[in-house]
């Protein structure tokens, strides 16, 4: 259809070169070529424009397309990787042990962190200099020290305080705690990760505060609505919306973190496959093949999570809500089928 | 009896949302060596329709903060209906309320923004029925009742669902005003209320606060809406400088004013 709309300059005929220009300046040609030449004669207006081709584009695609097929078909065909070694590992209960002790791990940490980051935002928000200088100095201190050595120095931390009591600070104690009972290898790890976790996310979430506008707040005050209902039911719930990609990158860097707990001798994911590879050191690669898939497995499953959840919160801030992939494919699958069509009839 | 003193229970709808009269006495406000407000004196009788005028920086919108506590005064106070905002009297000294009462205070007194600064997040009903839960007036389904009978009344009806950003500016602002008048105020505050709005939509936002006005609450509007004011206000206030520097009738304000500084304003803005 679309190649009528393109002028026919019938050959033989000598047109100056104007003559591939719209029609209406084309010089009038005799009858009898006239009639080939269809809607091309109609007004410029009801003309549908041809797009213009993009050779380069679909070239550069097509090499990077057998670029990714090499890579694929290395990655299969390579007795390097010993797949059937990887399908042996895969699902065995030592992994997926490991696997549950990362997510407990990752689930605990990533609540316990929030939470934190919400008290340690409110606080660096507070009006009181004392809180907001307290705030501040946690959120330095523990940016600035590795997650390995606040790990280590909690492992170490029964030999420093034998006993943990609770009573009226530098006075009397009502209840003792014998700290190597209470700290165990999964407690330490939950503890450094959170406290870890939390001065990132008191940043994440001050920002979130912060993106609320002024006059919202202004709103709630005027209404007179309840100093914990302002916080959360109008202004948290608006800064969730930029808390949560900045909060979600935070946690899949908390997933991967928890590989560090192996070093406070917790078999989580990467524990386990660490061990494992030095009782069958032959294995060590397609072991490291199985904990890569695994943690993309957890990135991936997040990062579908994070979509919807970043969905729920944007009601009301987008006039409509963008659709789903799902919803995207459904809608976008035939259209790709019709362009594909044109490109290659033409 | 005001409504300011008037303690509301749960699920008591409080009716008796009699207008209340408004009396500021000596505010002065100042951000270092800004004088924003200069000694303001002005006296609002309960029912009354107010328009303060004046040009941009003239202290309206503070004036109008400070009376429901957005803002507090270095000096002066405020009172509405006889009772003191943000402040009470102890053993002879004025002292500071605390936040959940002057919360309460505010609770009473409507207010309208510039830019509505309804909650996005919120449908058009939950922005208008939040206040009245969360202070602990209505229930919920009493609350939404309430709501959904106002919006009917700003012309709105059909629009509970929707979500503010999916309404006109006029439209917000009518649900602003819907979600002030949920709390039953005995005053409402509009600052500068059709400011924001394309020309086309400002008369629909008048009329309905030309109906307020009609109801006998006691309104205080800053605007710049000179034919508005001649129509409803009781009575024009003129600023410039954090002073009013004249206040009367329309008729004596808007067409015969005293003050050079009101003739040269008015001059520019008819």
């Amino acid at each position: 259809m679309s190649e009528s709309l393109v002028p026919v300059v019938p050959s033989g005929t000598t047109h100056p070169p104007e003559a591939d220009l719209p029609p209406q300046s084309a010089p009038p040609t005799s009858t009898g070529q006239r009639a080939d030449q269809g809607p091309a004669a109609g007004p410029l207006s009801a003309q549908r424009v041809i797009p213009l081709r993009h050779p380069g584009r679909w070239i550069t695609s097509a090499v990077a397309l057998v670029l990714v097929a090499q890579i694929v078909h290395g990655l299969a065909t390579n007795p390097f990787y010993q797949w059937d070694r990887f399908q042996y590992w895969f699902a065995r209960p030592v992994i997926t042990d490991g696997l549950w002790i990362t997510l407990e791990v990752t689930a605990y940490s990533a609540v316990l962190g929030l939470l934190g980051g919400v008290v340690l935002a409110l606080a660096r928000l507070s009006r009181s200099p004392v809180l907001r200088a307290i705030s501040w100095v946690y959120v330095w201190l523990f940016r600035s020290v590795p997650l390995i050595v606040v790990l280590l120095f909690l492992y170490n931390f029964s030999a420093l305080y034998r006993t943990l009591s609770l009573g009226v600070p530098f006075g009397p104690a009502f209840w003792h705690f014998d700290e190597s009972k209470l700290a165990t290898d999964m407690v330490i790890a939950v503890i450094g990760l959170s406290l870890n976790e939390a001065a990132y996310a008191a940043e994440v979430v001050r920002a979130g505060i912060l993106s609320v506008d002024q006059g919202q707040h202004e709103a709630a005050a005027a209404l007179g609505l309840p100093k914990r209902y302002q916080f959360t039911r109008i202004v948290f719930p608006q800064a969730l919306r930029a808390i949560v990609p900045s909060y979600v990158n935070q946690l899949i860097g908390l997933v991967k973190g928890t590989s560090l707990v192996f070093y406070v001798s917790l078999l989580d994911l990467f524990g386990s496959v660490q061990s494992m590879g030095s009782t069958y050191p032959g294995d060590i690669v397609p072991l490291l093949l199985v904990a890569t898939v695994w943690y993309v497995i957890l990135t991936s499953v997040i990062s579908v999570v994070q979509f919807y959840v970043e969905r729920y919160y944007s009601r009301g801030a987008l006039r409509t809500l963008p659709p789903t992939p799902l919803q995207r494919l459904r809608a976008g699958l035939p259209n790709l089928i019709a362009r594909v069509r044109r490109e290659t009839a033409s | 009896m005001s409504i300011l003193n008037t303690e509301a229970r749960p699920g008591e709808e409080a009716e008796d949302t009699a207008p209340v009269a408004v009396e500021v006495r000596g505010v002065h406000k100042w951000y270092g060596t800004h004088r924003v407000l200069d000694g303001v004196d002005l006296t609002v009788a309960p029912g009354e329709v107010t328009v303060i005028l004046g040009p941009s920086g003239s202290g309206k919108s503070t004036l109008l903060r400070v009376i429901n506590h957005l803002e507090q005064p270095q000096l002066g106070h405020v009172s509405l209906g006889g009772e003191p905002i943000g402040v009470r009297w102890h053993r002879g000294r004025l002292r500071e309320l605390s936040e959940r009462q002057i919360l309460a205070q505010r609770s009473r007194i409507g207010f309208v923004f510039q830019n509505f600064n309804l909650f996005p997040h919120l449908t058009v009903l939950d922005n208008v029925a939040a206040a009245p839960v969360a202070t602990g007036r209505l229930r919920k389904p009493e609350a939404q009742e309430l709501a959904r009978d106002l919006l009917g009344r700003v012309g709105l009806a059909e629009k509970v669902a929707a979500f503010p950003r999916q309404l006109s500016g006029g439209q917000q602002q009518r649900v602003a005003i819907a979600r002030a008048l949920a709390l039953r105020p005995g005053v409402i505050l509009f600052d500068e209320p059709t400011s924001a709005l394309d020309p086309e939509l400002v008369g629909e936002v008048l009329a309905v606060i030309k109906d307020l006005a009609a109801g006998g609450t006691t309104l205080l509007i800053v605007t710049h809406e000179i034919g508005f004011a001649r129509e409803v206000a009781d009575r024009v206030v003129f600023m410039d400088g954090g002073r009013i520097l004249e206040q009367g009738s329309p008729a004596e304000v808007l067409d015969h004013p005293q003050h050079p500084r009101t003739r040269e304003f008015l001059s520019k803005v008819l």
